[in-house]
């Protein structure tokens, strides 16, 4: 009787946050996958508001849309797998310090970081080596193609917030592996190899995976940045969103976002059922 | 707790025992060493040079070749700097009050009483991360937009203008909660690691407190460090929210800074504020980890 009571006073205290994230994010996302689904304003008189369609997902999946949702996942591909990699050594050397303070400091400039997108990020990168900018022609003499308005200027940017984002969430796993598993490993006569290939790469692939999917899903999200770095010239789903929001395409295009954003969601959504069940695993090991 | 359990008995299976050389510590150690300063080392150039180089664009003018620091004077005197900023500094403050308020409460109780739930929130707080904003604001678009296009007069209508009112926007506290979910998670979580809650918890009922006195008294002053990481972390996010509040055009601080400071002044304004909210931000924070870290310096981690 005393834990029933216990246990819906816990309830109790849980269910407001459930209830908020029901409303401000759960409803928003439903309203896309609705429309997304439904005409709201028929081109042609056979169609009657609200019916149930696939017209707007068809076009949002050709011509330049097609190209919008393709650059945005190679561009986060790309992104996530150098900042994944780069974010994992980074993280590694992180743990492997001594130094409380220098620790400090870099995770605190992660957090700090990770959240350091958008247009005060591009301003960063367009003083740095955008037209005129003080680096411009160190880069340009190695990658004379280099502009920052392309795809491969977006790709450098990006890797900013992203690594900070990788060493955040892979740093608890990476302080998680003891430093007697190696020394076990080494007494049993386990090569540094054979530590890694066993015992450190099973603990850490899936807090290692799982921080590649939020690279990606965070890369996938990015709005500002590339807007303020390219304008449009690169086509990116968020961008083509936003500009259809703000009405600089054909009236009654609002379904067709509605749709685009719908896609969105749906990456997000495979993004979130591949890295639950990992997350789920290296907790397993690293919070007992 | 984990400073308790010794390490041994987690470990896997041993690895299988392979070629027996003997272990070239010295030689392992110091690759170790070496390759760690040039990861550091690269990392570091590649974020200290684009802030070492806005740094540089905000007070050197090319055209005349003068050094001035007068962008970050002109920054308080800005037509609009004082409106944007207090907008964007109430909007900030309930956004860390709402999200606390919801947070708190719904984080202890799960630590205590329902372990089960953990992975749940644990992935509602994932979500914001990898949901494009951009997606978020046009589902709360149509949300309002079911009030707005209603009759004049029901309480919808009425719900969705005053959530838009631009004097104080609430709809943005409302979408910030959500945005700023992951990283005060985060903090929060980091932070009720490290302290034995439920001795905690359990010493201040056994004496006899309640539960509101228990929360105030014991379980919120041992958790200040994360609570006040999250709540900067979250300060830094509002102040440098673009995407959400440029779409549905209200005028905080981050957009303001980009629309209409503009005219003022040579374009050194904007990189000037977006460096110093930075260094400030990560000042503040690293001096509240610092502060406390050194009182929980050694009082848990074995290892």
């Amino acid at each position: 009787m005393i834990s029933l009571v216990k246990k819906l006073g816990a309830w109790g205290a849980v269910l407001p946050l459930l209830g908020y994230c029901a409303i401000a994010l759960g409803l928003p996302i439903w309203a896309i996958l609705w429309d997304g689904l439904h005409l709201t304003n028929p081109q042609n008189t056979s169609e009657t508001t609200g019916s149930l369609t696939l017209a707007n997902l068809t076009t949002s999946w050709h011509g330049i849309y097609l190209k919008g949702l393709e650059t945005s996942l190679r561009l986060s591909l790309f992104t996530a797998i150098i900042s994944a990699l780069v974010g994992l050594f980074a993280a590694y050397a992180i743990a492997q310090s001594k130094g409380r303070y220098f620790k400090q400091a870099v995770l605190t400039a992660s957090g700090v970081l990770a959240n350091f997108g958008g247009i005060p990020l591009a301003f960063c990168f367009i003083a740095t080596i955008g037209t005129g900018g003080v680096f411009l022609s160190w880069i340009q003499s190695v990658w004379p193609s280099f502009a920052l308005d392309t795809f491969s200027g977006v790709a450098v940017v990006y890797p900013y917030f992203l690594i900070p984002l990788m060493v955040l969430t892979t740093l608890p796993a990476l302080d998680g592996l003891r430093e007697q598993w190696k020394e076990a490993s080494a007494n049993l006569g386990g090569t540094s190899w054979q530590y890694w290939r066993h015992i450190g790469g099973p603990l850490l692939f899936p807090a290692a995976l799982g921080g590649f999917v939020l690279c990606f899903g965070s890369s996938f999200a990015a709005y500002a940045t590339a807007k303020a770095l390219t304008d449009g010239t690169v086509p990116l789903v968020t961008t083509q969103i936003a500009s259809i929001l703000s009405g600089n395409v054909i009236a009654g295009e609002n379904d067709l976002g509605m749709a685009l954003a719908f896609n969105t969601v749906i990456v997000c959504g495979v993004m979130m059922a591949v890295y639950l069940p990992l997350r789920k695993r290296s907790a397993k090991w690293l919070e007992s | 707790m984990r400073s308790a359990s010794i390490s041994a008995s987690h470990s896997p299976a041993a690895a299988p025992v392979g070629a027996r050389r003997p272990k070239r510590r010295g030689l392992d150690l110091s690759r170790v060493r070496w390759w760690r300063v040039a990861v550091l080392g690269v990392l570091g150039i590649y974020f200290v040079v684009p802030l070492a180089a806005t740094f540089w664009f905000t007070f050197y003018t090319p055209g005349t070749h003068q050094f001035s620091l007068s962008p970050y004077g002109q920054i308080f005197s800005a037509k609009g700097f004082g409106t944007s900023v207090l907008l964007t500094f109430k909007v900030a403050v309930l956004t860390i009050v709402i999200l606390y308020a919801l947070l708190i409460p719904a984080m202890i109780a799960v630590q205590l009483r329902l372990p089960k739930l953990k992975p749940l929130l644990e992935s509602l707080a994932m979500v914001p991360l990898v949901l494009s904003p951009v997606a978020l604001v046009v589902g709360v678009q149509t949300v309002l937009g079911w009030g707005t296009n209603g009759n004049p007069g029901t309480p919808l209508f009425q719900l969705a203008v005053d959530l838009q009112n631009g004097n104080f926007p609430l709809i943005l506290p409302i979408i910030y909660v959500v945005i700023a979910l992951p990283f005060a998670y985060r903090s929060l979580d980091a932070q009720l690691r490290s302290v034995d809650l439920k001795t905690l918890v359990e010493a201040s009922r056994g004496l006899g407190a309640s539960w509101p006195v228990t929360i105030w008294r014991a379980v919120l002053p041992n958790l200040r460090t994360g609570l006040l990481s999250g709540a900067i972390l979250t300060l830094a996010l509002v102040f440098g929210e673009y995407t959400i509040s440029s779409i549905l055009q209200f005028l905080p601080f981050s957009v303001w800074i980009v629309q209409d400071s503009q005219g003022a002044t040579s374009g050194q304004l904007a990189p000037a504020v977006s460096l110093l909210s930075l260094l400030l931000s990560w000042a503040v924070l690293f001096l509240v980890s610092f502060l406390g870290g050194r009182r929980a310096a050694g009082s848990n981690r074995s290892s």
